[in-house]
């Protein structure tokens, strides 16, 4: 082969380099525009209708008067109620299986179990939560009911966010605790949690942004599209001040509301469920952004 | 600590009586058992979603299968489980699930493996950091926003070019799903080639390969379990998702393979029967039971072939 042959052959060869490149930039370019189309086009459709009583009108069968504060309330109280059981017990969860398990085929049968969980579809946790919370523990469509069934959806992310956390923290820091005469309790209240927590925190963020846009679980449990009331306060005037009927209340939340306005014919409600998307990407956009960042911070500022 | 001589201490130390400090040993090692097994119960919680969801699908389908034949269900074509004339072929809803998968999986598996590609081999590394948190954000969107986006958005677009195409389609919810799976698919891969040592690109190179070559037949082979996976997951991601599917593709039974017609989905058919009344116990509120335990069965199914690939092809350095 001559040299010129050679030459050529190289540079047909990296032509496909160039191709490539030109490729995965497109491919990437795809996934940039469709997210912002869509969030050029929400923008565009919904601006007309977010204004302040947006946020402080019931939903009403005039497109004009409808608003989401039945919804951005329900949604609050539903998110209150899923980190209450998810953190907790994500955490512990996590603990458990790096600082305490044993290696035994327990352990294994926990671990598999939850990396499955990961991959069952959110309808089918709407299915658990509609056949045991609903009907067996008999709590209805209530806040606890739909809160309960995203905090068992979220769990697999807050514990693999936790474990992921505590395997980073080096063994020495658990070696001096244990020298210095501590207890397993101990070292893991006093150096294991304090020391995992942003890690946790970036979890149960990212984990509380999946929480908030699901819809399919909650419209299975059966949860009303059509809720022109607020639950019932949580603090009162007189003792005991504070009251958990609302989570006994019929609710709705914010993905449930902008599909019941997606899925009318007239363009005009299309209009009300473009604001509510709107403002519930924005905040799924916040929460997701605020985690990305406080894992750059993490990863920057921490050498053991 | 040098007032305190070294004898002293350890004669204050004697000077407790010596039940009281076995009393107060004994409570501490009372007191971590209990924390330990507080922790476990917690550990155990996953386990028990698990028994949880298999026992209320196994139940409240092994009702339904008493009004109905396992052979029709698997046979008859068609779904109308709410008319008097009721016939429940599932096969009419997974029909819609998997054409609208096919079309999620040929957007999001081709895109996906060369976006990882690209991130894994050849962007530079500023350009990296900044796109793997932004695809990211393109997976954190609620499915409810992109089920809006493909109704009012993709499906106008696509009737430009076909003006046939009925508003609700399966087309539209494809694409919109694939776009939503690329993240996942990215994600995973491109974590997979990254986990390839540097030797085996450097061999390749220093024998002559272009970073082309080198990607395509070094590290995309060395990373295939990981990859495989990162596929398997989309799989299950394409067939579990719901509103999307709901909202954009229609909830009318239709058993066709043709993605230009609108169509139920497995899930779709339990967010219509959740959306009515269906009185608790009747074969219409089992139905979707029945459905469930498909859906969860195919996605066991995707698990645990996504787990045995794993396995099977693991390489290790």
């Amino acid at each position: 082969m001559k040299v010129t042959e050679l030459r050529e052959l190289i540079r047909r060869r990296k032509r496909w380099d160039t191709v490539f490149m030109l490729v995965g930039i497109a491919a990437l370019m795809i996934g940039v525009l469709t997210f912002a189309a869509l969030f050029v086009d929400m923008a565009l459709d919904g601006m007309g209708r977010l204004s302040w009583d947006f946020f402080t009108n019931f939903p009403s069968r005039r497109p004009g008067q409808a608003g989401i504060l039945s919804a951005w309330v329900g949604s609050t109280l539903v998110m209150l109620t899923t980190a209450a059981f998810a953190v907790p017990l994500g955490v512990a969860s996590g603990i458990y299986l790096e600082e305490y398990a044993a290696k035994n085929w327990v352990t294994d049968v926990i671990e598999i179990n939850i990396s499955n969980l990961a991959g069952v579809p959110s309808i089918v946790y709407g299915l658990l939560a509609l056949g045991l919370f609903v009907y067996q523990f008999g709590l209805g469509q209530s806040i606890l009911a739909a809160g309960l069934t995203l905090a068992l959806l979220i769990l697999p992310v807050v514990i693999v966010a936790t474990r992921e956390s505590i395997r980073s923290i080096p063994q020495g820091i658990r070696e001096g605790a244990y020298a210095l005469g501590a207890t397993q309790w101990q070292v893991s209240k006093d150096h294991i949690i304090p020391y995992s927590m942003p890690g946790i925190l970036t979890g149960v963020i990212i984990g509380m942004a999946r929480a908030i846009g699901e819809t399919a679980p909650i419209i299975t449990i059966g949860a009303l599209t059509f809720i022109a009331f607020l639950p019932p306060a949580p603090l009162k005037a007189e003792p005991p001040f504070v009251s958990f009927e609302w989570l006994f209340s019929p609710f709705t939340v914010m993905p449930i509301q902008m599909f019941n306005w997606t899925s009318r014919p007239e363009a005009a409600f299309h209009q009300n469920a473009a604001a509510a998307g709107f403002v519930l990407v924005l905040m799924t956009l916040a929460m997701n952004g605020l985690a990305i960042w406080l894992r750059y911070r993490l990863r920057k500022r921490i050498k053991w | 600590m040098s007032a305190v001589a070294p004898g002293q201490a350890t004669s204050t130390v004697l000077q407790e009586p010596a039940n009281l400090r076995l009393t107060r040993r004994r409570s501490r090692v009372v007191r971590e058992r209990v924390i330990e097994s507080v922790l476990f119960l917690a550990a155990l919680v996953s386990v028990f979603t698990t028994v949880g969801i298999v026992y209320i699908l196994v139940k409240e389908s092994v009702v339904f299968f008493q009004h109905v034949s396992l052979v029709a269900f698997l046979t008859d074509r068609q779904w109308t489980p709410l008319f008097d004339d009721a016939h429940f072929g599932i096969m009419v809803l997974l029909s819609g699930t998997l054409t609208s998968s096919a079309v999620a999986l040929a957007i999001a598996i081709p895109l996906g493996t060369i976006i990882a590609i690209y991130l894994s081999e050849f962007a530079p590394f500023r350009l990296r950091e900044v796109a793997k948190p932004f695809l990211e954000l393109l997976g954190g969107v609620p499915t409810i926003v992109y089920g809006y986006f493909a109704l009012l958005f993709i499906t106008p677009l696509l009737q430009r070019i076909y003006p046939d195409l009925p508003g609700f389609n399966l087309l539209a919810a494809g694409i919109v799903m694939g776009i939503m799976i690329i993240p996942y698919v990215s994600s995973i891969s491109e974590d997979a080639m990254r986990a390839v040592p540097m030797s085996l690109r450097e061999g390749s190179y220093a024998m002559g390969a272009t970073r082309f070559q080198t990607a395509t037949r070094v590290v995309v082979p060395a990373a295939f379990s990981g990859i495989a996976s990162a596929y398997i997951l989309g799989i299950s991601r394409a067939v579990g998702e719901t509103m999307i599917l709901a909202v954009s593709a229609g909830m009318q039974p239709n058993l066709t393979f043709n993605p230009l017609e609108p169509a139920a989905t497995i899930t779709a058919f339990i967010v219509q029967v959740a959306l009515g009344d269906l009185p608790h116990g009747s074969v219409g509120y089992q139905t979707i039971f029945a459905a469930g335990l498909t859906l969860m069965l195919f996605t066991l199914a995707c698990n645990i072939a996504g787990h045995a690939l794993r396995r099977r092809f693991r390489e290790s350095y």
